[in-house]
């Protein structure tokens, strides 16, 4: 029962980190109906930037806002610049590109740090949380309070502020936002801005664990797409719920059913997202998809 | 191009193809061993993702499949090499056939995610099954002698035997996608409600779709093994699924000598893009590809025939006044 217990726990703590990610991809594809693959990809080189200015001497969470400013600037950068071209076009075409970002960034940051593994710091003290005979790591902790802030402060973005509302509005009826005076463009460049920091904030919370090198998001990525699919793409609470579940899931079926060990822990996942799309497609939170003929 | 023309500029470029040998090295001839198992590669997956309009980031797994069941036959039971090639095509139609099924739920962007999933999880799976597949390891084969006591070096034998195998698979796929069936396939992925009500049975096939261009996939991916004489399971990562779909899309969608020019784009111009960066070819890469979707949406082959369109145009309208 304790090392159910335990599995559970440390399940959260992945989970969360999943979730974050997940949450990243599904704010995306609700404002701008494009799946980031890159998403991963710019988590990682985000972090990547949180450590060239940990090791040019400046403290941790000046590190963390300055990245978060960056990531911002950078997704928005990214949007104009390279999505914008293609906004409109057919699936594949924005497939593409995206993966053109993931193989740019990935070979970018390998160049340029090459793909030896780095420690990277935690913020939270390395003395783990008793409680009764349960173990909590204080970064796995620390990881889900991230997490949960993050989205507390999305939530009250999207809920309370103009900016927000616009947002919301933008991606729902982009013609009806435009005749009302919205700047529908700026609203899709802050979407991917937002989410470009929100992955930021995950590839900081997850490289500590993992140690930082060009391909570390790559098993986050799809961990993350699967979240997104269990939560549902059109539900951001649901992507950081489907995240924990997922984590969770990994954790005991590693544990537990002793042919999937450690070894096939990315086809657990590949074995969500399938199951899940053939059996619920719209996710455990999402609305289905209506399309009109 | 009128019919004489585009036969005349075949038979060209197929004397060209047979007569190579003659001038070039061992090494070079086995680029272009390569550059003919890709074509087959990519001709699979562009008549699932080109003409059929489901996209595909996993066709790396068919791949590694293909390579796997040639590999493991030869290795394991002795089975003559030339035989590997119909069952790993075979298999692969089925497993293709297998995972299109539950791919039919599934629309753009989500059957692009599943596959690129399976493509993520393929090294893991093939290290799994350590006892078949030797694990990290992998699996080394010897190089096939040619047959009959020909006088040439096994490399130049690899490179008749695949461009044979080449010229028949694109024989068929051309056959299958100029009929009946073709329209079919095109027709489900410019409209599908429109192609179901024209009464084409769209799941049956979609689904049959997927398994072909697995199985293409898959015998290439057993001519890869042959040619290589050596598979492990990091070669068949996620990046190889991308260059497939980089082929594919560089060469032109939809286009039967896009696979063509898209094998020779995925053979010759990592090494050039390694020129001119030694640290980083896979960003020259990513340039391309979205450079690409920008100026010629329809890759080289689209786009060749688009400037042709355009002179014969031209040409006509200039007679006519």
């Amino acid at each position: 029962m304790e090392i159910l217990f335990q599995q559970i726990v440390s399940g959260l703590a992945t989970g969360g980190i999943y979730g974050s990610v997940a949450l990243a991809l599904v704010m995306i594809y609700q404002a701008t109906d494009v799946v980031n693959y890159a998403q991963g990809e710019m988590a990682m080189f985000s972090t990547y930037l949180a450590w060239s200015m940990m090791n040019a001497g400046v403290p941790y969470w000046a590190a963390f806002f300055g990245t978060l400013v960056v990531s911002f600037v950078g997704g928005l950068l990214i949007e104009r610049i390279v999505i914008r071209p293609v906004e409109g076009k057919p699936v594949l075409t924005i497939v593409i590109v995206c993966i053109g970002l993931l193989v740019i960034f990935n070979s970018v940051a390998g160049w340029i740090y090459s793909y030896i593994q780095k420690p990277f710091p935690s913020p939270f003290p390395p003395r783990p949380i008793m409680l009764g005979t349960v173990v909590f790591g204080a970064h796995d902790v620390g990881a889900i309070v991230v997490t949960l802030i993050v989205l507390a402060f999305l939530y009250a973005f999207f809920r309370y502020t103009t900016l927000g509302l616009a947002m919301r509005a933008a991606a729902q009826n982009p013609a009806s936002s435009r005749l009302c005076g919205i700047r529908v463009g700026w609203m899709l460049a802050i979407g991917w801005g937002l989410a470009a920091m929100v992955g930021a904030v995950a590839g900081m919370m997850v490289a500590p664990i993992v140690f930082l090198d060009p391909n570390m998001m790559a098993g986050i990525l799809i961990y993350a797409f699967a979240s997104a699919t269990l939560g549902g793409f059109t539900s951001p609470g649901g992507a950081v719920i489907g995240g924990l579940i997922v984590g969770v899931i990994e954790n005991i079926v590693g544990t537990y059913v002793s042919f999937i060990g450690t070894e096939l822990k990315l086809t657990v996942a590949l074995a969500v997202i399938l199951v899940v799309l053939v059996f619920k497609p719209s996710g455990l939170f999402g609305r289905p998809a209506v399309h009109r003929v | 191009m009128s019919a004489r023309v585009r036969l005349g500029l075949l038979l060209v470029l197929l004397a060209i193809a047979v007569a190579l040998p003659l001038f070039v090295s061992n090494f070079r001839l086995f680029q272009f061993t390569q550059v003919a198992t890709y074509a087959i590669a990519l001709l699979g997956l562009n008549m699932l993702t080109g003409y059929n309009g489901q996209i595909s980031l996993g066709h790396g797994a068919f791949y590694a499949l293909g390579a796997y069941t040639a590999a493991i036959m030869i290795d394991k039971w002795n089975v003559p090499y030339a035989l590997t090639l119909p069952v790993a095509g075979l298999l692969c139609l089925v497993a293709g056939f297998l995972f299109g099924i539950p791919a039919l739920r599934l629309e753009g962007l989500y059957l692009a995610l599943a596959t690129f999933a399976l493509a993520l999880a393929v090294p893991q799976i093939l290290k799994y099954f350590e006892d078949w597949t030797g694990g990290s390891q992998g699996i080394v084969l010897s190089k096939p002698k040619p047959p009959w006591g020909l006088a040439i070096t096994p490399d130049q034998w690899l490179y008749f035997f695949t461009l044979a195998v080449m010229l028949v698979l694109f024989f068929l796929a051309r056959n299958l996608l100029a009929g009946r069936t073709g329209r079919a396939i095109v027709a489900i992925r410019d409209n599908p409600t429109a192609a179901q009500a024209m009464g084409i049975n769209t799941p049956l096939y979609k689904s049959l779709t997927f398994g072909v261009s697995a199985g293409y996939t898959g015998v290439a991916g057993a001519l890869s093994a042959l040619t290589i004489a050596f598979v492990a399971p990091d070669t068949f990562n996620v990046f190889l699924s991308i260059t497939f779909l980089v082929g594919i899309v560089i060469g032109g969608l939809a286009s039967i000598s896009g696979a063509i020019l898209g094998g020779f784009f995925i053979q010759f111009v990592p090494n050039w893009a390694q020129d001119i960066s030694k640290a980083a070819p896979w960003a020259i890469y990513g340039v391309f590809l979205i450079l690409t979707m920008y100026v010629m949406p329809f890759g080289i082959a689209g786009t060749a025939r688009l400037l042709m369109a355009r002179r014969l145009r031209r040409a006509g309208t200039a007679r006519a006044g």
